[in-house]
């Protein structure tokens, strides 16, 4: 077949930000698909504690002062985030870097405050089916917050490096999405686990 | 914004600034596959992977198809003594799950990972290394599974592996855990795809794609994958909820502490519902792909189609109960789910009125792939008519788990999914291998598959209504099943005859078949606008669409995009809703990263069969893989 030009697309920016990028679409197909499995975990437990007369079952609530704490870290953190991802659209390398190194602080404590509060449980995983399901609600989000530190780690080396500029700014972005997705997953999860129990 | 930004670079070379043999070699070798093992395993050409996904799923349709072979040579005579009730578990067991999850799904959306790209205009996948990472998952699940079945610690639990038969109580041993686990990679690897789609359609549509000029073949895949995306995060936590059940002794599923073992029931059918419309919707979309072409108009309804692919996708959500109208539900939910069960053939129904109406007012050409087509047809609405009389609650009860389940659910999968399939082999062959498959041998493989596939599972309604129930090993004499049963087991004899034939076709016709040209069918879609098979790159030009139809609009010559780079990976991404070109943005080069990535995931999956630490250790292993993909090591934006 011939070809007939009839669009120039040569002077099309090479990346962009947001949902102009297809990596932002990608971000939020796996938030979709994550907090899916957060949605149906929460059922199981709703599901079983409706079933149950009493719930939670012969345990105490869990303690709440950790859990808040990381609840607050993980809601302040949001600020930075917030940070930088404004000075990745800027492209303002010194300020993401400062920004993704405060991120990066927030994110080791949650993890480091979540060990603690996996110890104010009360109960073990395998005593009974509310623990069980206790125990795995919570470890499904450490596991995403874990991930997140990591690839925020990989992230932040990245933009010490030769690799810092163009489409790597609209990675700040999405890695600033995924972990707003981290943190709003977790306030449902966090009214379920530990005030549910005290209403 | 910065001024860094869309500076054009003048010492790279566009492709407004070569024409003819010269850019197609060039962007040939800027896209090409490296030779050699490194090579192969590094690639990230989405026709490369699509191809090996769909030769893949059809192995395991092989092996599915054996072991359904010897379940029906069992049951050929009452009171048989070749296969023994542990086996025969096993064998059930191993059918039904390669089936469900080795190939229907794969193979839908092996063709997706084929296809979409071609008929979108664009140049790869989004995430070309995710798709190969996903890719190679799939075929460690698989294989994992088929392994060990050979070693004797196959599963036996059923495909849907209900507890408490499955808990660590009734099932020691490793046979759920790897069921468990191969479902884990399964489902991985099935969530990749789909999310590759779902960015892949709304961004990287050729300019002027708009929404309802999109193939219908890639509104089917693009639906299908929000259905995977909803869905399989159900069954993945199921399968993950019964291997910690299993190894490190929850009570998830366990009664005596508080759990419960419906629970799993709802987990499952929440996912095994939707799965057999996540497998019959691209079916459609194949279907309407080869009405469309062998009718010679364009599809009648469009609009009503891609609502009813949607409505469909929606109400699919509103029935997994309906599979377990036994368990004693409340009275009122039931009927709620028999009424939302018969509403899903309102747009089916709507679906099959536009097929026909395309025929119609068409001038059909009767070659093979609408043969298949209208087999579908026949054998797709029997299907439903017995899914009505299953839908009701009465019947359902009587009926269930007998035989005349099993020939309903056969009715549906093999009716609404391989028949299409078989028929989008023969349709897109000639854009895959370059050459066309053997017409008569064709007619001979339709007319054995259909005449077997109704002697084979028609005489089990019958088997079903007197009585015969599923999953057993033998039956007696005295119950008088023996004729029908004969019968059937002959007809799957036909059935897998037919396919001896099929593979027969394939193999030749690569090497004797009749050299196919960019558009042996005188189709409208984009994938028909290259050469068969494609060039690495996909297009030399990036084509500019302005009909649903482009190729019969345009017939001499391609409205075509200039301006992107010859020597970079580049391709056009574009607005979601109108597909203006938004952007050129690099797509990723090969990288060995991502299969090792899989091996890594393989193990540490593997290894968490036997100590949970495995998943702790593994998951440092898989981490560090991780980086060392996503690392932009040699990236081409870098080197200027
Ligand atoms: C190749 C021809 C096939 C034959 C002869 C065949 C035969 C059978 C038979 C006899 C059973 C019942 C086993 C029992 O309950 O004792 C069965 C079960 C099943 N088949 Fe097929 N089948 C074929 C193809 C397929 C295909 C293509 C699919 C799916 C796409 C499929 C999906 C299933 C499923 C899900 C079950 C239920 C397994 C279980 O109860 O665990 N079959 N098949
Ligand atoms: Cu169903």
């Amino acid at each position: 077949m011939k070809h007939r030009p009839v669009l120039d697309v040569s002077e099309l920016p090479t990346y962009a930000f947001g949902a102009r990028s297809p990596m932002w679409w990608g971000t939020l197909g796996f938030c979709v698909l994550e907090g899916t499995g957060f949605a149906l975990a929460a059922g199981a437990y709703l599901y079983l504690a409706f079933l149950n007369p009493q719930w939670p079952l012969s345990a105490p609530p869990p303690d709440l002062i950790w859990s808040s704490l990381v609840t607050v870290v993980l809601i302040v953190s949001i600020i930075p985030n917030y940070l930088s991802k404004k000075f990745a659209e800027k492209e303002d390398l010194p300020r993401v870097q400062v920004y993704l190194i405060v991120v990066l602080a927030f994110g080791l404590a949650a993890i480091g405050l979540r060990f603690l509060e996996f110890g104010g449980l009360h109960v073990k995983w395998d005593q009974n089916a509310y623990g069980s399901l206790l125990w795995a609600l919570l470890g499904l989000h450490t596991v995403h917050i874990i991930t997140d530190v990591v690839d925020t780690i990989v992230l932040t080396v990245l933009m010490f490096t030769r690799h810092a500029h163009g489409k790597r700014f609209s990675d700040v972005g999405d890695n600033a999405f995924y972990w707003n997705f981290v943190v709003l997953s977790w306030l449902p999860i966090y009214a379920l686990l530990y005030w549910g129990p005290r209403l | 914004m910065s001024e860094a930004y869309a500076a054009p670079d003048p010492k790279e070379l566009r492709d407004h600034q070569v024409d003819g043999p010269e850019l197609t070699t060039r962007l040939a070798r800027t896209w090409g596959t490296k030779r050699g093992l490194i090579g192969a395993l590094s690639t990230v050409d989405h026709k490369i992977i699509g191809r090996r996904y769909i030769v893949t799923a059809f192995l395991f349709l092989f092996l599915g198809g054996l072991a359904a072979a010897a379940m029906r040579l069992q049951l050929a005579r009452p009171e048989s003594r070749l296969i023994g009730p542990d086996l025969y578990n096993q064998l059930f067991t191993m059918h039904g799950t390669t089936m469900m999850f080795l190939f229907a799904v794969p193979v839908m959306e092996a063709f997706a990972v084929y296809l979409v790209p071609l008929m979108l205009g664009t140049r790869n996948i989004a995430f070309p290394r995710l798709n190969a990472f996903s890719y190679y998952v799939y075929v460690f699940g698989g294989l994992m599974i088929w392994v060990a079945f050979m070693l004797n610690i196959g599963a036996d639990v059923g495909w849907f592996a209900y507890v408490p038969l499955s808990g660590p109580e009734f099932s020691p041993g490793k046979r759920a855990d790897i069921w468990a686990q191969m479902i884990t990679f399964t489902e991985v690897s099935a969530l990749a795809v789909a999310v590759e789609i779902v960015v892949t359609v709304p961004k990287q549509r050729a300019p002027g794609m708009t929404l309802d000029r999109i193939p219908l073949f890639v509104w089917s895949v693009f639906v299908t994958s929000f259905l995977i995306i909803f869905a399989m995060p159900a069954v993945m936590l199921a399968s993950t909820f019964l291997i910690l059940d299993r190894l490190i002794g929850t009570h998830i599923f366990n009664p005596a502490e508080g759990g419960d073992a419906l629970l799993w029931q709802h987990l499952f059918w929440f996912f095994g519902h939707p799965e057999v419309y996540i497998i019959f919707l691209p079916a459609t979309g194949m279907v309407s792909a080869i009405i469309t072409t062998f009718s010679r108009r364009k599809t009648f309804g469009y609009l009503a189609l891609v609502l009813s692919l949607i409505a469909t996708g929606f109400l699919s959500f509103g029935l997994w109960v309906h599979h377990m109208f036994t368990t004693g539900l409340p009275q009122l939910g039931a009927s709620f789910f028999t009424a939302s069960s018969m509403m899903i053939a309102i747009p089916n129904g709507i679906q099959i009125f536009c097929w026909i109406a395309t025929l119609w007012d068409g001038r059909p050409v009767f070659r093979t792939p609408l043969l298949f087509v209208l087999g579908f047809f026949f054998i797709f609405v029997a299907g439903g008519l017995s899914g009505i009389m299953l839908a009701s609650v009465p019947l359902d009860t009587q009926v269930h788990d007998t035989y005349f389940v099993v020939a309903h659910f056969h009715y549906v999968l093999i009716g609404g999914a391989v028949f299409p399939l078989l028929g989008a082999v023969y349709y897109w062959y000639p854009k895959i291998v370059g050459r066309l498959m053997d017409e008569r041998i064709g007619r001979w493989h339709f007319w054995l598959a259909f005449v077997g596939f109704n002697l084979a599972f028609f005489p089990m309604h019958i088997t079903g209504l007197m009585g015969m129930p599923r999953r057993v090993y033998t039956y007696q004499h005295e119950m008088g099943w023996d004729n029908l049963n004969l019968l059937s087991s002959v007809g799957a004899l036909v059935f897998f005859l037919s396919f001896v034939v099929f593979l027969w076709n394939v193999i030749t016709s690569a090497r004797k078949g009749a050299v196919a040209g960019d558009n042996p069918w005188q189709a409208g879609t984009l994938e028909w606008a290259t050469s068969s098979p494609p060039p690495p790159q996909n297009f030399d030009r990036i084509p500019v669409v302005t009909n649903r139809e482009p190729l019969w609009a345009e017939r001499e010559t391609l409205s075509v995009a200039a301006g992107l780079s010859v020597d970079n990976r580049e391709l056009i991404v574009s607005t979601v809703s109108e597909a203006r070109a938004d952007l050129r943005e690099s797509s990723p080069e090969p990288s060995v990263w991502p299969f090792i990535a899989a091996v890594a995931t393989g193990i540490t999956f593997i290894g968490s069969i036997f100590t949970p630490w495995a998943a702790v250790w593994g998951s440092l292993i898989v981490g560090v893989t991780l980086i060392a993909w996503f690392w932009p090591k040699g990236a081409k934006e870098d080197e200027k």
